[in-house]
């Protein structure tokens, strides 16, 4: 070392300094760490890497046919193409041919046979995209058509899935709706949901020795994508290496379906030995990639005069596309949470996991949790509307309890339940029973347009199902100039992952964020990562990240509390600096000192969740660690002429924990809402009737925007409240809670299409809730009122 | 060979693919990867570019499409990107408040965001206006934020309002721009494909009959999608864009007339000054991206049976002058529209003007029914005009057009028939409607289903009824701003 450090600074301004707080720590609203480069652009995302004079480009072909034998490939026009480098189809790939993440079935390039349109069949690398796709469409592909199931009621029915079925199962059910008062019956279908990350798949290649693979990829799941990249290859996992500095958007979308891309690359690096680049456009992403699964649902429950839940029957039957991919762990979170925040009492719940020939649905915030959760919240309007009772009534009767009726119908106990406290304060704050006067006597004198309004509850399940994925590791360097290295097992998609974990480390040796430098996820740094997932992140890396940087301090402390023969109690850190009995060092001080006493300053830190297990055997146990709260009232107006709607006023609580970052967590409470809402209402998939999507781009598939915001949006924390588990620094999760606030938005226009028949029919409007389907309520309630005169129907009654 | 500034730097390209897009041209050609590519079909704006153009003495920005841009519209003009925002190292201050109210999440919308905002604070000086904000907004999808943080950002930016180095480069960015003024017909080659660039409606008269299989482009907001989704070449266009007498918009007495050329955004005051709900419209067509650059003539002469602004002109009784040559004609738009993609167009021959009656003695309704209300393309969209006899209310005329629900855009004439000499009342109003029934036989498609196409169409004779006997009701969420 050629400089040392050299303070400049007296003891009495040196204490000065110490006795302020550190203003870059846990709980503060910092801005996002890369908030300056995306502004400028100078944020580099795969598709920005300078590219190597002898780069290729891949372009998979797809296939047109919904399920079919593949009778002949013809790649030789490919390769009259100038440009072309390799064609590869199945036959090429070195290794396991097959990718699925948990179970077989999904091969790289159809084996023989493709069961979905836009399956990749073959896959082309040239010196340009728009040659390799030239030469994709040049060859010649020959089908023999095959009987598809494109329908989840027929999949169902005809019982063909792509994995065996599960049941939970809690008291009796039959008997209890039995001798339930009331009894309805309904059914509802959920439609899918396509990520629309802006950044659309893409991952970039460079053969190294040893026949290994250095892979740039836009993936949640570093780990999953070296033991794939691995398995296609035939290498060990060793000698593939992932860097993943940042997504544009995940979403859930890049758990599973980000190694497709960054396998062909891999395979035709190998075969070729250049460094390789595939990048989907939007069209082929959306044909390609598996979505959010649509399900169908059927219900049988029984209640009480206050609309209390005595008994459910509830079928959940997810579209799972053509293969498993991870739908055996998102159809038991459906199951999961569709209890929402609601006693169950006597319960089956059973998950149906349907085999159709459509891409393999996957991993989408929330996985599974949303749909189940639409399920119980139609069915509590369904409820208040054959008794007349207000919607918010009948859900406050069915929360669970404190000390009673607060097991879930998988037998976990609901503890530390501030569902009640939520939606007080969220009552009162919103102001909720002036404005359902208010919004009652707008629609009396309203002949077209009619007001609605909705709060509903959020309670969701914290932990991966899949126990083990709970751990995680980080890798933490100080340097001996002060400056920290930190690496964790996570994955920045957005959400503001790195900036928390930085901010720990930060709060962990105060001292200012500015010192630790965020570096991309690699898995030479962390092995055997989770996928950044079930919101999961910063509860799992801050942890292990934590504790590598703890177990740094409690070595400097040890060595100063030698040093300079004080009680290790006596050494304090706090805003860059350090106090050792009486006197105050610089934070880089005692590093430098550390280093030249020859302390260990590197640290790989590990965590696993604790508490949680379950049994899937005997459908019971605590497959989550702690549950986080949330609550939305929304309030919209249709246009019950043209179905046509607009979100006038949302008040969102939700509920963090002690927050890590409020500016972020409120990021992904406002996100997550919009993005929740715009699944119930305009995000349609539509499939012809080949199996083809045809609402294959964002000029035909329509996610929110600007406009569509409410246009009052408030957003609170649930102020002063720590998670009552050891979370890191108390903290909650907060990626997926909130995409279910979103709910909300749906139930206030099926609210206001309520209000045509008096509040006592349910319309039945399926998700999402197009102008279209809004006016297919509408008509259906105008249709019940003049078939009955004046009389008030039962819903669909049963005996 | 063409000629723009990009950000204050002189480029001279000789040899560009005309087919290339600027996006392509900045990402592959110059490495300038700060924009990015979300969807390369003018849906997402995550490409969005700001283009500066002389006009008079002054510098019009706009935002556009750059993955539906072709090189050659840059001709003459200045293109800023988001690397050209931060300057001595000092980010923008868009770019500091997108920042700062944490309207960044993933990143990668972001940089299409900051340079919509740049242009509306260029082109909005005054306090923050949040529809104006939200129609700058409008063609940039962010999947993060929700969108909440990015109005905040854009409050900031218009509480503030600083000048920046745009602004103390102007004289000299203006003498650049007149130094590298278009005088004469341009042309852009590489290999066999070749964009010609006229600048007098008589040279693009010459040179479109000379080469009557060239395709023309203006705003190449649909044109392009041929090549950026469909991959096809297009080996001879001519660029329309510079040629001035093609965008003017006049008002006189008893008509409006539209350059076929004039953005949409250009067409925008003179027609919802004198057609409000054509302004609404408008404020719903695509995007602000799409209408800095999308014409009124190209709207008209793609033949979109969805087309937004072709019902509404056929309901106002629109007539558009075609030219070949130096020989014009009249015709009716109604009359211009033959099949589905089938026009009156002739070979070299161009749309030159669109000329609206004024309203006189009718009214006017229009409506635009889409799954989401920005940025998306109509399920059904309807026009009414309508002329009532003072002392009987009965109707004397009415021209109500469609579309969305044929092959072309179209007038409901049973519907019409239906209604012309009778009185005014709903019972009228259900015998149109159900005539309106044997005037369509609408698709099923991705956006809409046929009963849903039929129905709303008659609801909307409904809402203009309504519309027009009281304007009491409420009958627009569209009102809610």
């Amino acid at each position: 070392m050629s400089k040392h450090f050299v303070q400049t600074k007296t003891q009495a301004e040196l204490a000065e300094i110490f006795a302020q707080d550190l203003v870059t720590g846990v709980g503060r609203p910092l801005k996002h760490e890369s908030g300056d480069k995306h502004v400028t652009g100078e944020a580099v995302y795969i598709d920005d890497r300078l590219e190597f004079p002898n780069q290729l480009h891949v372009y998979a072909l797809l296939s047109e046919r919904a399920h079919a034998n593949i009778t002949r490939i013809d790649t030789a026009p490919c390769y009259d193409i100038p440009g072309v480098e390799i064609v590869i189809t199945a036959q090429d790939v070195p290794g396991d041919l097959d990718i699925g993440p948990v179970f077989s079935g999904d091969p790289l390039l159809a084996d023989g046979k493709v069961e979905y349109v836009g399956q990749p069949v073959l896959a082309v690398a040239a010196d340009s995209l728009d040659t390799a796709r030239k030469a994709a469409k040049a060859a010649i592909v020959e089908y023999e058509d095959l009987e598809a199931i494109l329908d989840v009621e027929e999949a169902l029915e005809k019982e063909h899935f792509v994995l065996d079925s599960h049941q939970h199962k809690r008291g009796d059910a039959g008997a209890a709706l039995n001798a339930a008062p009331h009894r309805l019956q309904g059914k509802l279908h959920i439609g899918g949901q396509e990520h629309f990350y802006l950044e659309t798949q893409i991952s970039s290649v460079m053969p190294t020795e040893d026949g290994g693979m250095l892979v740039f990829t836009s993936s949640q799941n570093p780990t999953e994508v070296q033991k794939l990249v691995a398995s296609v290859l035939g290498v060990p996992m060793h000698r593939v290496t992932i860097d993943m500095r940042r997504m544009g958007g995940g979403f859930g979308g890049k758990e599973t379906q980000a190694a497709g891309p960054a396998c062909l690359c891999a395979v035709v690096a190998r075969l070729t030995g250049k460094p390789t680049k595939m990048r989907l456009p939007r069209v082929d992403d959306m044909m390609m990639t598996g979505k959010r699964h649509p399900f169908f649902a059927r219900y049988d429950v029984g209640f009480d005069d206050d609309g209390r839940l005595q008994g459910i029957n509830l079928d959940l039957a997810g579209n799972c596309g053509y293969s498993p991919d991870l739908s055996g762990s998102i159809v038991d979170r459906a199951m999961f949470h569709s209890d929402n925040a609601y006693f169950l009492n006597n319960a089956v719940v059973t998950g149906y996991r349907c085999k159709t020939n459509l891409a393999s649905n996957t991993a989408y915030r929330g996985f599974g949790g949303p749909q189940g959760m639409v399920v119980i919240e139609e069915i509590m309007d369904a409820i208040a509307r054959s008794l007349g009772k207000d919607p918010l009534d009948v859900r406050k009767a069915n929360y669970y309890g404190q000390e009673e009726r607060n097991e879930t119908h998988y037998f976990q106990t609901v503890e530390h339940n501030i569902l009640d406290e939520i939606t007080a304060e969220l009552e009162a704050s919103a102001d909720y029973a002036k404005r359902r006067e208010a919004i009652k006597a707008f629609n009396r004198n309203s002949p077209v347009l009619k007001k609605g309004l909705a709060l509903t509850p959020v309670k969701f399940g914290i932990s991966f199902t899949a126990t083990h994925l709970n751990q995680a590791g980080a890798l933490v360097h100080v340097y001996n100039d002060g400056s920290i290295h930190l690496n964790h097992g996570g994955t920045e998609m957005g959400q503001g992952l790195n900036t928390k974990v930085a901010q720990v480390v930060a709060e962990v040796f105060q001292v200012d964020i500015g010192r630790v430098q965020i570096t991309a996820t690699n898995t030479d740094k962390v092995p055997n990562t989770s996928p950044t997932a079930a919101s999961s992140g910063a509860d799992l890396n801050g942890k292990a990240a934590q504790n590598a940087a703890q177990t740094i301090k409690d070595r400097l402390i040890t060595f100063a509390a030698g040093h300079y023969r004080v009680t290790p109690e006596e050494v304090i850190f706090k805003n860059n600096h350090v106090r050792i009995r009486d006197q105050y060092l610089a934070f880089e001080e005692l590093i430098e000192l550390a280093y030249f006493n020859q302390i260990s300053l590197s640290c790989a830190g590990f965590y696993r969740t604790p508490k949680i297990y379950y049994d899937r055997d005997k459908a019971a146990g605590r497959p989550f660690y702690y549950f986080a709260y949330g609550a939305a009232c929304c309030e919209a107006i249709v246009d019950t002429l043209t179905g046509e709607y607009k979100m006038l006023h949302t008040d969102i609580l939700h509920d963090v924990g002690d927050s890590l970052n409020p500016a972020v967590d409120i990021g992904q409470i406002e996100g997550g809402f919009v993005q929740g809402m715009g699944w119930l209402t305009t995000e349609e998939l539509v499939w012809n009737d080949q199996g083809r999507l045809m609402t294959n781009g964002p000029a035909s598939y329509k996610i929110p925007a600007v406009a569509d915001m409410p246009l009052e949006f408030n957003t609170k924390l649930v102020e002063s409240r720590k998670n009552p588990e050891d979370t890191v620094y108390h903290s909650k999760a907060v990626g997926e809670p909130p995409f279910m606030l979103g709910i909300a938005a749906w139930c206030a226009i099926k609210d206001a299409v309520a209000s045509l028949g008096d509040y006592r029919i349910q319309p039945r409007i399926d998700a999402p809730a197009t102008p279209e389907r809004v006016l297919m309520g509408v008509q259906q309630i105008l249709e019940q009122r003049a078939k009955v005169e004046g009389t008030v129907p039962e819903l669909e009654p049963v005996k | 060979m063409i000629q723009f500034l990009l950000n204050q730097t002189l480029r001279t390209e000789h040899t560009l693919d005309p087919n290339m897009t600027v996006l392509n041209y900045l990402r592959e050609h110059c490495r300038k990867t700060g924009t990015k590519e979300g969807c390369a079909s003018g849906d997402c704006g995550a490409c969005t570019v700001v283009v500066g153009e002389l006009i008079g003495d002054d510098i019009r920005y706009r935002t556009l499409n750059s993955c539906l841009t072709f090189v050659s519209a840059l001709h003459g003009k200045q293109l800023i990107t988001v690397e050209d925002l931060k300057h001595n190292d000092q980010l923008h201050p868009v770019q500091a408040a997108m920042a700062d109210c944490h309207g960044s999440q993933c990143g990668f919308c972001t940089p299409g965001f900051v340079m919509s905002l740049f242009a509306l604070d260029k082109n909005h000086p005054a306090a923050y206006d949040k529809a104006a904000t939200q129609e700058a907004l409008a063609g940039n999808l962010c999947r993060c934020t929700g969108y909440r943080p990015i109005l905040a950002a854009a409050e900031q930016v218009a509480d503030q309002h600083r000048s920046d180095h745009f602004d103390a480069a102007k004289s000299s960015t203006i003498e650049q721009l007149r130094a590298i003024a278009p005088t004469e017909t341009a042309e852009l080659t590489s290999g066999d494909k070749r964009c010609l660039i006229p600048l007098t409606v008589t040279e693009l008269a010459g040179v479109y009959e000379a080469h009557p299989d060239a395709r023309l482009l203006a705003g190449g907001t649909d044109l392009a999608l041929e090549v950026t989704q469909f991959h096809r070449e297009l080996p001879t266009t001519i660029y329309v864009g510079n040629v001035r007498e093609l965008q003017t918009v006049e008002t006189y007495e008893d008509r409006i007339e539209l350059g076929a050329g004039a953005p949409l955004t250009d067409c925008y005051d003179a027609l919802a000054t004198e057609f409000p709900d054509f302004g609404e419209l408008l404020h719903r067509f695509a995007s602000l991206q799409i209408r800095n650059q999308g014409t009124l003539g190209g709207n008209i002469g793609n033949a979109s049976p969805i087309g937004d602004s072709p019902p509404l002109l056929i309901a106002l009784g629109a007539r558009i002058v075609l030219r070949k040559g130096d020989r014009q004609r009249t015709l009716p738009l109604e009359d211009f529209f033959l099949d589905y993609k089938k026009t009156e167009q002739q070979p070299g021959e161009f749309i030159e003007k669109v000329i609206v009656p004024r309203l006189g003695d009718w009214q006017f309704r229009a409506y635009k029914i889409s799954k989401r209300l920005d940025d998306d393309i109509s399920a059904v969209c309807a026009a009414l005009s309508i002329r009532l006899d003072d002392e009987t209310q009965t109707v004397t005329d009415v021209r109500f057009a469609f579309g969305g629900m044929a092959a072309i855009p179209k007038r409901a004439k049973t519907c019409e028939q239906a209604m012309v000499g009778q009185p005014w009342n709903e019972a009228t109003i259900d015998l149109a409607c159900v005539a309106l029934a044997n005037d369509f036989t609408p698709l099923t498609d991705f956006r809409a289903n046929r009963d849903y196409r039929l129905t709303t169409a008659q609801n909307l004779l409904r809402k203009a009824f309504l519309e027009l006997q009281s304007s009491t009701i409420e009958t627009r969420v569209t009102a809610y701003v």
